[in-house]
């Protein structure tokens, strides 16, 4: 039970980063691996101003700007200096890796006695239920804290996706999304693509930053190494968040990647359970992706000719 | 009105690939004039469309729209005097928005976009009431992606977007060229209905003599990047598709005759 509970947790957690990922990748087509050092800037951030005994709330909002500052870097990098995509990104990536090791001042920080939103969330549910620290839910005994993480990681997600659908209904996000989509017409209707870009990216590297203070408040620790493989996470979560809703409309794509970020942590469970080797999830999660990516076309391939190209 | 100084373009100067595009037009369009510009392959019809709308910056000359000196002004802040349709169907239209977020982004060409709501419901009736001017039934799929859309369909959408709002300019970079006959007439009868009932200034590049004789109160030839002829008036009235061609004809062997004098005078004197 506590092993469910901390996979949908983690997978609500990372959905942050899977919807930060569908900017730079699926809005943008703008393969942005700045998230694998933003994610551990994020907790970085969050970890050392809780130590410092900031309020929680400030701490991870600092780190979603934090996250904000190194996607703007990205973009500028390649927009006003013509660095490949894939380059600019990587760039920044690394630079965070040093950045985070200063940030922290050492390769881990851990979160055991100190205030954070984990521990408001726990103290808030025990209020509310008056009991001690484990709930009886069905027929399991909970612990009063996975349960409270569960709930505040599901408000989160679901505020998060709110807010990030409610965004591309608007007049900046419409054009958002057609910069991504056709950044000929939208800059013939006026727009700055490049400055869309720029935007696009801190708003991403933002959501993935905020996903690293989360989860660094959840697990107790930041770690230096932790962000290493999460683009590809995210752009699992993607993908199965695409293939479990099947419509190519944004509210379903958004709910989608939340859903197929919590699938993917559950199946990660159910792997480690049967006896996966840890070492080994990296290396199954690139071959998931791999394949992922070049289904849909194998199939099509398989089934039929090929239709007409647009 | 359209004010163009002697402006100039080279593209990759000093280059086994230099291009001289445009070698000093200069043209003055007064408001609500429909000039059409013809001219062979590489004659730089197009890249003077792009440079009105700032694709590129000119090397030299001036470009004056309606008083403003839009010269160094790059592509994204042109849009707020200048309406486009692009030759490639695809170019004009977000495949993967609806026709109705399409609509809404033209709405606001030119103008800042922030965090107001897009797709106001107020806004639905302009969209249907303007939509079904098109002729083409799309009234009632405002919500369907613009991907499932024809060719034809997409570029009269681009076209109600580049007039939504009433453009200084309205350019038109061989707009029919890659549709099919029937859409292809359909797309400039629509043309020339939007630019005379709102009395717009338009540019527009063909491949058609047709279109040239046909449409515009101006008829414009470039060859090498300069303008060759320039009809009006009566004289544009007078012209036919055989004239035209005869025209084109005569700068052909204009051509040879060129290339043969050099020829002989390499022969004379190498």
């Amino acid at each position: 039970m506590t092993l469910l509970i901390g996979a949908l947790t983690i997978g609500l957690i990372l959905s942050l980063l899977a919807l930060g990922v569908f900017i730079s990748f699926r809005v943008f087509e703008f393969p942005d691996i700045t998230a694998d050092g933003s994610i551990t800037l994020g907790a970085a951030v969050a970890a050392v101003l809780l130590v410092h005994h900031v309020h929680p709330v400030v701490a991870t909002l600092a780190a979603a700007c934090a996250g904000g500052i190194a996607g703007t870097l990205t973009g500028v990098i390649h927009t006003r200096f013509g660095i490949n995509k894939l380059l600019s990104g990587i760039l920044v990536m690394t630079a965070l890796y040093s950045t985070n090791l200063h940030v922290m001042g050492k390769s881990n920080v851990p979160l055991l006695d100190v205030r954070s939103l984990a521990t408001l969330a726990e103290g808030a549910l025990t209020s509310v239920t008056g009991a001690g620290t484990t709930l009886y839910i069905v027929d399991w005994n909970v612990a009063v804290r996975d349960a409270a993480t569960l709930v505040a990681s599901f408000v989160a997600a679901v505020l998060v996706g709110i807010a990030l659908y409610l965004f591309f209904r608007t007049n900046l996000g419409t054009a958002m999304q057609a910069s991504g989509d056709n950044p000929q017409m939208i800059r013939a209707l006026g727009v700055n693509v490049e400055n869309m870009i720029v935007l696009g990216l801190a708003v991403s590297n933002a959501l993935i930053a905020l996903s690293g203070a989360l989860l660094a408040q959840y697990q107790g620790f930041a770690d230096v190494q932790m962000g290493i493989g999460m683009v590809v996470w995210g752009l699992a979560s993607i993908i199965i968040g695409e293939a479990l809703v099947g419509v190519r409309q944004l509210g379903f794509i958004i709910a989608g990647a939340v859903m197929g970020s919590v699938l993917f942590r559950l199946l990660v469970a159910i792997a480690l359970r049967a006896g996966l080797d840890p070492n080994d999830l990296k290396l199954v999660t690139a071959v998931f992706v791999f394949c992922a990516l070049i289904l849909p076309g194998f199939l099509k391939r398989l089934t039929g000719p090929r239709p007409a190209s647009r | 009105m359209l004010t163009v100084n002697a402006i100039r373009r080279t593209f990759n100067p000093g280059t086994p690939n230099e291009v001289r595009a445009l070698q000093g037009v200069t043209l003055t369009i007064p408001t609500a004039s429909f000039v059409v510009v013809i001219g062979t392959n590489g004659s730089g019809k197009s890249t003077l469309l792009n440079a009105l709308a700032g694709t590129f910056l000119v090397d030299e000359g001036r470009i004056i729209i309606d008083g403003t000196d839009v010269t160094r002004w790059p592509e994204h802040r042109r849009a707020s005097l200048i309406g486009r349709v692009f030759q490639n169907p695809f170019s004009g239209t977000a495949p993967n928005m609806t026709i109705a977020e399409n609509l809404v982004l033209a709405a606001r060409r030119g103008q800042p976009r922030g965090l107001g709501w897009a797709l106001k419901r107020t806004a639905r009736q302009e969209m249907r009431d303007r939509i079904s001017r098109l002729r083409l039934g799309l009234e009632d799929r405002l919500d369907n992606a613009i991907g499932s859309l024809s060719g034809g369909q997409r570029q009269a959408l681009t076209l109600l977007m580049a007039s939504w709002l009433r453009p200084t300019l309205l350019l038109l970079d061989e707009h029919t060229a890659a549709l099919d006959p029937r859409s292809a007439d359909h797309v400039i009868r629509l043309s020339e209905e939007i630019i005379s009932r709102d009395k717009l200034t338009a540019l527009m590049v063909t491949h058609s003599m047709q279109q040239a004789s046909n449409l515009g109160d101006r008829l414009i030839m470039m060859h090498r990047g300069a303008i060759l002829h320039d009809f009006t008036g009566a004289e544009k009235r007078r012209l036919r598709p055989p004239d035209l061609l005869a025209r084109f004809e005569s700068v052909r062997r204009a051509e040879l005759l060129d290339e043969s004098a050099a020829e002989m005078l390499r022969r004379a004197y190498a």
